[in-house]
C-alpha cells in the first residue's frame, strides 16, 4: 500500500471513511443507552400523554348512537331513532368489558350513568331485542326499564363523546370544563379542584427547598471547611438516612412527632410549650419530614461545589478590609450559585412527585399531585383522567426548568 | 454416593415444574387479616389439596389486575377485593365468572355474599371506636361523635368521602335506613358536607387501617372511625378500645378470580374450600369479621359472636355499604371531598 501524498483526495477519502467508522463505533456503544432512554422514558411519557387525550370507549361501543346523535341540538328530546340506535348498539356488544368501559367513561362525566348503562345493556342481551321492535317502542321500553333515559344529561355525555380524541380530560385537570354548546368554561367552585392541588403542591415543594436550603447551606460550607478525614466521617451521617428507606423514615418521625412523642416530651419538660403541639397529620409534619429527607440532595451539589471554592479568595476580601459577614455574601455565596441552583431544582423538582410521605403524615388537606394521580389510577380506574393530571405536572415541571434556565442562564450542572 | 446425590439433585430439578404447576397465588390485603387468613384457609387448603399457597400482600389497587387482564399476563389467582371493585371488575370483564354449582348452595350464604363474579368471604364494618380507659362516659352514636363540648379532643377519620358523608347525615338525625335516599339527593350530599365542615377543625385523618387504633391508644384523639377487626386486633393485644356499634357501615370482603388466571380450577376449589362452614369458623375466631357462610355461626360461641359485625345485638342499627350509590356517584364525590378538603 503507498502512501498518499498529503492533501490528495485519496487521504481525504481515507481520513473520511476513518472518521465515519469512528462515528459508527460511538453511535454503537451509546445505542444500547439511547434505546434504554427511548424505552423506559420516551415511549411511556410518549404513552401517558396519548393516553391524556384518548376517548376511544363511546366511539368503539357506541358507533351508530354517536353518528346519529351527531345531528341532534342537544336541547329537546333526542329522536326516537337515537333511542334505537343504543339499543341496538348495545345488544351487538358482545364483550361485556366495552359496556363496562363505556359506563366507567360516560359515568366519569354524569355520575349516575354506570347504573344507567349497565341496567340497560343487561336488558339488550335479554327481553330488549331493538332489531324486532319499532323505534318508538324501543323508547317506551328504555323508559320504562330507566326513567333516567329521560333525562338529557345523559344523551349528551353521548353526543359530546362522539369523537376519539377528547380535551377533557386536560380541561379536568385545570379546571374548566365544555359545556352545553361545546364552549370552553370554569367549572363551578364546589368541583373546582385541581389548580388549588397542584398551587399546593408547588407551595409545599417551594417551603421544602427553602427550608433545605437555609439547613443545608451552612452545613456543605462547614463540611468543606473541615480535614478530609472529619469530612467524610461527617459526610456518611448525612448519607446513611440517605440509605434508609423512606417508610422506615416517615415512621420514625411519626414516633418523634407524636402528641407523647420524643419532641413534645422534651418540650413540655423544658416548659417551653404548656399543652403538646400537633406537629402530624398537618402539613407541618408534612414538611419536616419531606426536609429531612430531601436534605442530601441539597447538601451533596452545595458540598462538591464549595470544595472547589479556594479559601484564599474569601481571606483576599477580608484582608483589603471588607467585614466578614460581608465578605461571605458579597465574594463567597456567589462562587457558590451552581451549587444553590442545582441543589435546589433538585429538591423542588423531586419534592413535587412526592406521594408517600403526605399520604401518611399529612391530612386531607395536605395531599399532593400525586395523591390524586394514585387515587385514579387505583381506585377510580380512570386512566385518561390520571394521565392528564401527569401531562399538567410534567409541562408545569418543563415550564419551571425553562424559567430555571433563563435565571441561572446555565445548563444543569452537578459540580 | 456421589452419584446418588447427583441423580437426586437432577430428580428435584425435573420435579420442579410439576410443584409448580399446582402453586396458588392468593392475593389479600395482608396485617391481622392475611394471618387469619394463613392459618383458616391457606395451611388447610396446602394439606387437602397438596398444593402450595403463594401469599401476596397488595392495597387493594385494581390497576394491577386490570394490567395483568389487559397484557395477559395473569399471575394472580385469587384475589380479595373490595365490594365497589367486585362489582366494577365483573362489569369489565376483568374477573372470571363462577360457576357457583361448584361453590355450596346459594341459600347458605348471606344473600350480598352472592355475585356472579365473587363470593362474599366475610363482613367487615367501619364502626366508632374509643379508649374506654380515657373516656367516663361512653359514646355511643354520631351524634356524640360530633358533640365537642361533651367530648373535647380531635377525631379520627379516614381521608375520603367515603363512610364519612354517611356518618355526618347519621349526626345529623338521619334514620340509619333514610341515609342513602337522602345522600342521593342534592341537598343530602350538601347537607353531608356541612355537617363534616362543623366538625373538620377537629378531625385527624387517617390513611391506613392500622392508625386509628395508634391514635386512640397514643392519646391522639378521643375517639376514631375504624374498622372494627382492628380495633379487635387491639384488645386481644390488651388495650381497653371499645365500639359502639350503633350506626356503623358493614360491608363484605370478596373472592374473585382474574380473568385468564392459569389455575383456574385450583383456584375455584380454594374459594370452595374457604367458603365452608369449618373454614370460616376458624377465621372468625382468629379475627372478629363475620361469616358469609351462616351455616358458620352456630359453631361460634356466644363470645365470639360478640364480637362480629353480623350478631343479632350489634347489626341492629347498621348501615349496609350500598355498592350501587358510591359506584355511581363516588367519583364525583371523592373529587367534591378533595375540593371541601381544600377550602
Amino acid at each position: 500500500m503507498s502512501v498518499a501524498a498529503a492533501g490528495s483526495p485519496e487521504l481525504l477519502r481515507t481520513l473520511a471513511r476513518v472518521q465515519a467508522r469512528r462515528r459508527l463505533v460511538a453511535l454503537a456503544l451509546t445505542l444500547p443507552l439511547l434505546l434504554f432512554l427511548l424505552a423506559t422514558f420516551l415511549v411511556p411519557i410518549g404513552a401517558l400523554l396519548v393516553r391524556a387525550v384518548e376517548n376511544p370507549e363511546v366511539v368503539t361501543a357506541l358507533p351508530r348512537s354517536t353518528a346519529l346523535l351527531a345531528d341532534w341540538d342537544r336541547k329537546s328530546e333526542p329522536p326516537a331513532a337515537a333511542f334505537a340506535a343504543l339499543a341496538t348498539d348495545l345488544g351487538k356488544l358482545d364483550r361485556s368489558a366495552d359496556a363496562g368501559a363505556l359506563a366507567r367513561r360516560l359515568n366519569s362525566e354524569v355520575p349516575g350513568a354506570r347504573s344507567l348503562v349497565m341496567g340497560t345493556y343487561r336488558a339488550t342481551q335479554d327481553e330488549l331485542r331493538a332489531d324486532q321492535l319499532k323505534p318508538e317502542q324501543v323508547r317506551e321500553q328504555m323508559l320504562a326499564l330507566d326513567e333516567r333515559w329521560a333525562e338529557l344529561k345523559y344523551w349528551r355525555a353521548i353526543a359530546k363523546n362522539a369523537s376519539r380524541w377528547t380535551p377533557d380530560y386536560l380541561l379536568t385537570a385545570v379546571d374548566l370544563r365544555r359545556n352545553v354548546d361545546g364552549e370552553i368554561e370554569k367549572v363551578s367552585p364546589d368541583l373546582a379542584v385541581f389548580t388549588g392541588i397542584l398551587l399546593r403542591t408547588f407551595n409545599i415543594s417551594a417551603v421544602v427547598t427553602l427550608t433545605c436550603l437555609l439547613l443545608g447551606y451552612p452545613l456543605a460550607y462547614w463540611l468543606s471547611t473541615l480535614p478530609a478525614r472529619k469530612a467524610n466521617v461527617l459526610m456518611i451521617l448525612v448519607l446513611v438516612p440517605f440509605w434508609t428507606s423512606i417508610l422506615v423514615r416517615v415512621a420514625a418521625w411519626i414516633v418523634l412527632l407524636q402528641r407523647e412523642g420524643l419532641v413534645n416530651k422534651a418540650l413540655l419538660a423544658l416548659n417551653v410549650v404548656d399543652a403538646p403541639l400537633t406537629l402530624l397529620f398537618n402539613r407541618t409534619g408534612v414538611i419536616i419530614s419531606m426536609t429531612h429527607i430531601l436534605l442530601p440532595f441539597m447538601i451533596l451539589p452545595l458540598y462538591s461545589v464549595m470544595k472547589s471554592v479556594p479559601p484564599t479568595y474569601l481571606r483576599a476580601a477580608v484582608s483589603l478590609g471588607s467585614a466578614p459577614l460581608a465578605a461571605f455574601f458579597r465574594v463567597y455565596v456567589p462562587q457558590t450559585w451552581p451549587g444553590i441552583g442545582a441543589g435546589t431544582l433538585l429538591v423542588f423538582i423531586l419534592s413535587i412527585g412526592y406521594y408517600v410521605t403526605p399520604a401518611l403524615l399529612g391530612g386531607a388537606s395536605d395531599q399532593m399531585i400525586s395523591y390524586y394521580i394514585a387515587q385514579y389510577i387505583n381506585v377510580d380506574v380512570n386512566w385518561g383522567m390520571a394521565c392528564a393530571l401527569g401531562a399538567v405536572l410534567l409541562a408545569a415541571t418543563l415550564v419551571l426548568y425553562s424559567v430555571y434556565r433563563r435565571v441561572v442562564k446555565a445548563e444543569l450542572s452537578l459540580g | 454416593m456421589k452419584t446418588t446425590t447427583l441423580i437426586a439433585a437432577i430428580a428435584a430439578c425435573l420435579a420442579l415444574p410439576a410443584l409448580a404447576q399446582s402453586q396458588l397465588t392468593v392475593v389479600n390485603f395482608g396485617g391481622a387479616n392475611g394471618a387469619a387468613q394463613k392459618k383458616a384457609y391457606f395451611e388447610p387448603f396446602e394439606k387437602a389439596a397438596g398444593a402450595k399457597v403463594v401469599a401476596v400482600e397488595y392495597n387493594g389497587e385494581q390497576a394491577k389486575i386490570k394490567a395483568m387482564v389487559e397484557t395477559k399476563k395473569v399471575t394472580w389467582d385469587v384475589v380479595e377485593v373490595e365490594s365497589p371493585d367486585v362489582n366494577r371488575g365483573c362489569d369489565e370483564a376483568l374477573f372470571e365468572r363462577l360457576d357457583w354449582s361448584k361453590l355450596g348452595p346459594k341459600a347458605d350464604f348471606l344473600k350480598a355474599a352472592v355475585h356472579e363474579c365473587g363470593v362474599g368471604t366475610f363482613v367487615w364494618s367501619t364502626v366508632l371506636a374509643f379508649d374506654a380507659d380515657k373516656l367516663k362516659t361512653a359514646p355511643t352514636n354520631w351524634a356524640d361523635f360530633w358533640d365537642v363540648k361533651k367530648y373535647p379532643g380531635k377525631r379520627g377519620m379516614r381521608k375520603g368521602a367515603r363512610y364519612n358523608l354517611e356518618f355526618a347525615l347519621m349526626a345529623d338525625g338521619v334514620k340509619t335506613a333514610d341515609v342513602y335516599k337522602v345522600l342521593a339527593t342534592k341537598d343530602g350530599a350538601e347537607r353531608a358536607f356541612k355537617k363534616l365542615t362543623a366538625l373538620k377543625s377537629n378531625i385527624q385523618w387517617w390513611e391506613a387501617g392500622a392508625q386509628p387504633p395508634q391514635f386512640l391508644v397514643a392519646g391522639d384523639v378521643v375517639m376514631s372511625t375504624a374498622y372494627n377487626g382492628r380495633i379487635d386486633a387491639a384488645q386481644r393485644e390488651g388495650k381497653n378500645l371499645q365500639i359502639a356499634w350503633a350506626g356503623g357501615i358493614y360491608d363484605l370482603d370478596y373472592w374473585v378470580i382474574p380473568k385468564g388466571s392459569p389455575n383456574k380450577d385450583l383456584a375455584m376449589k380454594y374459594i370452595a374450600m374457604a367458603s365452608t362452614p369449618e373454614a370460616q369458623s376458624e377465621y372468625a375466631k382468629l379475627i372478629s369479621y363475620g361469616p358469609t357462610n351462616v351455616k358458620a355461626l352456630p359453631k361460634l360461641d356466644a363470645k365470639v359472636l360478640g364480637q362480629l359485625p353480623t350478631s343479632p345485638a350489634n347489626s341492629k342499627d347498621a348501615l349496609q355499604f350500598n355498592i350501587k350509590f358510591w359506584a355511581d356517584q363516588g367519583e364525583a364525590l371523592e373529587k367534591r371531598f378533595a375540593s371541601w378538603a381544600t377550602q
